[in-house]
């Protein structure tokens, strides 16, 4: 949202508006549509978010259920199951934001030192690639390149590396959470990159070439042009990463994950999605659900705030 | 200014090499494991180079008509869907475009608000189920129908055409909802072309919806298909109707079955994405413009 609020609505105040509509009849017919598909389809769920505090029974629907006020939340911080999910959505999150998030930084900073212009392009086109595909098809690649029998992975790491055993990746909780770590760099680190590389063309040359006059190295003008440049970029974008913590990345845990590795692959979204669509809990896997998604709007809004004041606008 | 080749240009060469090579290695290697008979294929080890190349992956993979039906709902899907989201967020960031749209703050804020707060999987499934939808082609299409991030784009791009030439459009006669066909939607061919982008690919990707709303395997996208052969290890998929046409399959190995399906289902992406690509580049710079 804009913050116009110096438009023709607020001259008239709130009640006066009410005749607009019927001046602007073609125009509410347009936005008809999408405010009916709004109502329906996001806040009707949203009011269904009450049988968090009922016990929903199938016949008597959501309105005739009886409420049992906090006893869904009571329970869930009383599972270990749900403190364990809890955990480790914080952790992967975590560890994608502390090893995941420079990343694409450095990947922007290295191909800003690329010269070949045709050498920079096919890297873009190749590195972007992953990120069209859904984590479905990664995670059949995946399946089969860390297949600790016949994947292409763990023969280079036993046959050229010297490793002693196969490293099983995707059922051993010492290595799961690394496995999402590294595919999701790997999936997302190009894609992620250009909002950088488009910063660091903007710098105006002239900057370098002062540099240059001044004696500057080329990592001296890294250090000192490009990253400054960055900066900015780099705060807004590192506050709506950590806005979004609570989303450990569902699409890729549900398709990699398996029983092996609930101890430290099973984020809260997963958990829901057993608990609820699996063994039909609704009322509970509501209520763990609404959990995760009040902190969530709690920290979106704040970091959105933050980012205000930092930037003088926020995202919306 | 030509500087000397140093070791940190050789370092970031490399490095950005090794990088290339994994995501291409990957794609080599799976699609000559699609082409591999099960006896090279079990073997283990990084395929770059077809040994005793067969088709007989694919000519199982393309036997099954979950793949075809797959794709023949996936397409549709896609098409619909994004054609059916297009119009309607245009209509909407249309009319919330003007300034003069009564209560345009509070409409705005009633769509945002879902982007920052929703129900969740258990809601919306009920819902889905309640309204009937569950086994329908309709629980593809409406429970995503309108984002409200596109919608906020749309909206200020919309925002950054000149009046003057609706008004006069207007004053030519041409109504509201005309002057939006035959003039606004002209003029803003590059955002829609980025939305719709946007939209096509979530649509071909999509799989959770699929996979939660509806049962009936003949109404089963790619992504599900894709996703029963792959993860679940559902070979059912790929069964053919009689028994004894497995004999004709001895060459096909579950690893060679699953890099066919790949390349089968991912193949249109692979073809269009180098032609569209800066289009999503473009769409970024769009989105990341202050809302």
């Amino acid at each position: 949202m804009t913050t116009q609020t110096a438009g023709g609505g607020k001259r008239n105040g709130f009640l006066a508006g009410f005749a607009g509509y019927k001046k602007q009849y073609a125009l509410c017919l347009m936005l008809l549509p999408t405010i009916v598909y709004f109502i329906i389809f996001k806040y009707v769920p949203m009011a269904g978010l009450m049988m968090a505090f009922k016990d929903f029974k199938i016949n008597a629907g959501i309105w005739g259920s009886p409420w049992v006020g906090l006893k869904h939340f009571e329970k869930a911080f009383a599972s270990r199951t749900f403190l364990r999910a809890l955990e480790n959505t914080i952790v992967i999150s975590g560890l994608k934001i502390l090893v995941g998030f420079p990343m694409p930084i450095i990947f922007a900073l290295l191909l800003n030192e690329v010269r070949s212009l045709k050498y920079k392009k096919i890297v873009q086109t190749v590195s972007y690639l992953p990120h069209f595909l859904s984590w479905v098809v990664v995670a059949g690649l995946l399946n089969q390149l860390l297949s600790p029998n016949n994947g292409a992975v763990n023969y280079i790491l036993t046959k050229w590396l010297g490793f002693e055993k196969a490293l099983f990746f995707l059922g051993d909780n010492a290595y799961f959470r690394g496995t999402l770590i590294v595919s999701d760099i790997w999936k997302e680190v190009g894609w992620g990159s250009v909002l950088y590389i488009a910063t660091i063309s903007g710098i105006s040359p002239e900057l370098y070439e002062a540099a240059v006059c001044d004696g500057a190295t080329r990592f001296q003008r890294l250090l000192h042009v490009t990253l400054p440049a960055l900066l900015p970029t780099i705060t807004v974008m590192l506050i709506l990463r950590v806005g979004s913590v609570m989303d450990a990345g569902f699409d890729q845990v549900f398709n990699l994950y398996n029983s092996a590795v609930y101890k430290t692959g099973d984020i809260i979204d997963t958990y829901v999605y057993r608990e609820g669509l699996g063994d039909m809990k609704y009322s509970f896997s509501t209520a763990v659900g609404l959990f995760k998604n009040a902190i969530g709007f709690v920290l979106v809004v704040a970091t959105n705030a933050i980012t205000k004041k930092i930037n003088g606008s926020g995202i919306w | 200014m030509r500087e000397k080749v140093s070791w940190a240009d050789v370092l970031v060469h490399i490095i950005l090499t090794l990088f290339i090579f994994s995501v291409v290695l990957t794609f080599v290697h799976m699609l000559v494991l699609s082409f591999s008979p099960g006896y090279v294929a079990t073997k283990g080890g990084l395929h770059l180079w077809p040994e005793d190349p067969t088709l007989d992956n694919y000519a199982k993979v393309l036997k099954s008509k979950y793949i075809w039906l797959g794709y023949k709902n996936t397409i549709l899907r896609t098409l619909v869907g994004t054609s059916l989201s297009l119009f309607i967020t245009a209509m909407g960031a249309y009319a919330l475009s003007k300034a003069y749209f009564p209560h345009r703050a509070y409409w705005t804020l009633l769509i945002v608000f879902t982007m920052f707060f929703s129900g969740g999987l258990i809601p919306n499934y009920l819902l889905v189920r309640d309204l009937g939808l569950l086994d329908t082609f309709a629980s593809m299409i409406l429970p995503g129908m309108v984002s409200a991030y596109n919608l906020v784009i749309m909206r200020n791009y919309f925002q950054s055409l000149p009046e003057e030439i609706e008004e006069s459009c207007m004053i030519d006669g041409a109504g509201r909802f005309r002057t939006f066909i035959s003039v606004v939607l002209p003029l803003s061919k590059p955002i829609l072309a980025t939305v719709a982008l946007w939209l096509a690919v979530g649509h071909w990707n999509a799989w959770f919806d699929v996979l939660i709303y509806i049962t009936d395997e003949t109404r089963f996208t790619l992504q599900v298909v894709l996703r029963r052969i792959l993860i679940t290890g559902t070979q059912q998929m790929l069964e053919s109707t009689q028994v004894q046409e497995m004999n004709d399959y001895l060459q096909a190995s579950p690893e060679g079955l699953k890099g066919a399906a790949i390349f089968v289902a991912t193949l249109p992406i692979l073809c269009v994405y180098p032609f569209v690509q800066r289009y999503f580049v473009k769409g970024i710079m769009v989105g990341s413009l202050k809302g």
